[in-house]
């Protein structure tokens, strides 16, 4: 590992300020450390952004939450508030790594960890995301895991985190702080699709710090499932974050946020099959053209076109708990 | 820790302070230094394991601060001040805890390499079960978790055995949390 000072910001103007090229903010280390050891990150500076008071959850005054970005994802998951009232959100993180990771994993750190490709881990191979104009080896190579939708020639990697699809659905915001003073960008916003520049995951600058994230009440059931290839401890294969509002029981939908992980560079908010659904009857089989609808667009690659039906199954019974649970 | 190639920038020393199982420490440290190999290669106490150094195994779990952490994606210079409890610190007086002694009695372990991580997960498994914490397994987030085997195999699925001795590990995890 390459040698790199350290520096514990007290205060955002202090983290900005010592956050120049060639630093990084640090938050409980889970992803940094991993990619820092294995070569894949070579910071000069770290600069621990987890005492800077970002470490509180609270009310806002129209009932939604703000959660600071050093909250771990430990005590998110614990909070008696999002557990009663943002069940999607409690689940998606307590689907996520183990017990002891979340203890240390923050909310900003979680929001900005990098996928879990292979090749981009590797330091001996190419990768686009790590090493522009290297070239992609997972798109003929080993995908089974990565993207089926909005994937590009350039990379088809997935974005890993759980928390983020549940944040997705909840139309969250993201409060940062840059070099030129804090802005919010919506939550659709921060994470991109790869396009012609996959090493860029985000549509964060150099300095951005993120302080928190907003949540709006959501008031409608909801749910979080994941699909992977062991009953725990393991990444998505698919996942799905889904709210769901009907006039009466089994009645016509008023409200639904779908949004799908593992299967793209972003959390994948399934706008078409939300659009499909609204003002529809709620019926499985009403769920089943939604999925269809959104899924139309996948392109799976050689060895991931399993996900394309485990994507339509989880959409369809996810939603279909949520009407009749 | 990897060497430092020879053209490379020089280490850089940190000093901190760390509480371990009840005794303070003043250390000077390299800032590449994972908590683990603070523990292990800095104050001899060789209890908690490297299994894989990414997170993957659990090997490495101490209590933190209370809480249960992966020793080795902690860097020791970002816990300045922290309250470390390890393996060798769970005993009391000598005698070992209700959680050790049902390790033994349901044979919980076979070569014992990941035992200091379970019993170090499972010490704060317990504590999360009685402040009525969550898992992926609770069904339903809000409700009061019961202790049933499908809760213990989810909060225990961050620590790996080779050796498979999962179903000791469970009942044990089972009887202390009944106790
Ligand atoms: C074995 C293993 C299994 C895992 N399984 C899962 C899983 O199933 N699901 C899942 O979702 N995740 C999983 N994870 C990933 C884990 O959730 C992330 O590593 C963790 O959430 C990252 O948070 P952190 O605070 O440790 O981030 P760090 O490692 O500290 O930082 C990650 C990145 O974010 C930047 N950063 C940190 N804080 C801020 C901030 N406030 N503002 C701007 N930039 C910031 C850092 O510079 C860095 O680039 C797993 C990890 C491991 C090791
Ligand atoms: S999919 Fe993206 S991250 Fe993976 S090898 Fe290709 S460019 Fe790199
Ligand atoms: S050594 Fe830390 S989790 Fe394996
Ligand atoms: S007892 Fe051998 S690894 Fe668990």
């Amino acid at each position: 590992m390459r040698p790199f000072t350290y520096a514990r910001a007290a205060t955002e103007d202090e983290a900005v300020a010592a956050c120049t090229d060639g630093a990084a903010y640090l938050g409980g280390g889970t992803n940094l450390v991993d990619l820092m050891r294995l070569g894949v990150a070579e910071p000069a500076r770290l600069v621990d952004v987890a005492h800077l008071g970002h470490d509180r959850i609270e009310r806002r005054a129209d009932g939604g939450l703000r959660i600071g970005a050093a909250v771990t994802n430990g005590d998110l998951a614990a909070d008696r508030t999002v557990r009663a009232e943002f069940p999607l959100l409690a689940q998606a993180v307590l689907a996520g790594a183990s017990g002891q990771i979340r203890n240390l994993a923050t909310v900003g750190g979680n929001l900005l960890q990098r996928t879990r490709c292979a090749y981009f881990q590797d330091v001996t191979k190419p990768c686009n995301k790590r090493e522009p104009g290297s070239g992609c080896p997972a798109r003929e190579g080993e995908h089974r895991n990565l993207a089926i939708l909005g994937h590009s020639a350039g990379c088809v990697a997935t974005h890993p985190s759980d928390m983020a699809v549940a944040l997705a659905a909840l139309d969250a915001e993201v409060r940062v702080r840059g070099r030129e003073g804090t802005r919010t960008i919506p939550f659709g916003d921060l994470h991109r699709l790869p396009g012609t520049a996959p090493e860029r995951d985000t549509c964060l600058e150099p300095g951005d710090l993120i302080t928190a994230v907003e949540v709006p009440p959501l008031r409608m059931p909801s749910r979080f499932r994941k699909a992977r290839e062991r009953a725990s401890f393991a990444f998505a294969l698919v996942s799905i974050a889904a709210a769901l509002r009907t006039d009466v029981p089994g009645g016509t939908v008023t409200d639904v946020r779908i949004a799908l992980g593992g299967v793209a560079h972003r959390p994948w908010r399934a706008r078409r099959a939300e659009e499909r659904l609204r003002g529809a009857r709620a019926s499985g089989e009403a769920f089943l053209r939604a999925a269809e609808a959104e899924l139309e667009a996948a392109e799976p690659l050689r060895d991931n076109g399993y996900k394309v039906p485990l994507a339509r199954n989880l959409i369809v019974r996810t939603l279909s708990g949520l009407v009749a649970p | 820790m990897n060497s430092v190639p020879a053209d490379g920038p020089d280490p850089v020393r940190a000093e901190i302070t760390l509480t371990v199982n009840g005794s303070e420490h003043r250390l000077g440290i390299d800032t590449r230094a994972s908590l683990l190999d603070t523990l292990r290669e800095d104050l001899g106490l060789t209890g908690a394991k490297k299994g894989c150094d990414h997170g993957q195994c659990g090997a490495c779990t101490v209590l933190l601060d209370g809480r249960r952490v992966n020793a080795c994606l902690a860097l020791a210079v970002a816990h300045d001040g922290a309250d470390v409890v390890t393996v060798e610190g769970l005993a009391r007086d000598g005698r070992p805890t209700r959680l050790q002694e049902a390790f033994l009695a349901h044979d919980a372990l076979q070569c014992g390499y990941c035992t200091p991580g379970q019993l170090c997960s499972a010490t704060a498994v317990l504590d999360e079960l009685g402040r009525g914490l969550p898992s992926a397994a609770t069904p339903d987030p809000a409700a009061e978790p019961v202790p049933d085997d499908a809760e213990i195999r989810e909060r225990m699925s961050g620590n790996l055995c080779r050796c498979g001795a999962y179903a000791g590990i469970v009942a044990a995890v089972r009887e202390a949390a009944r106790a």
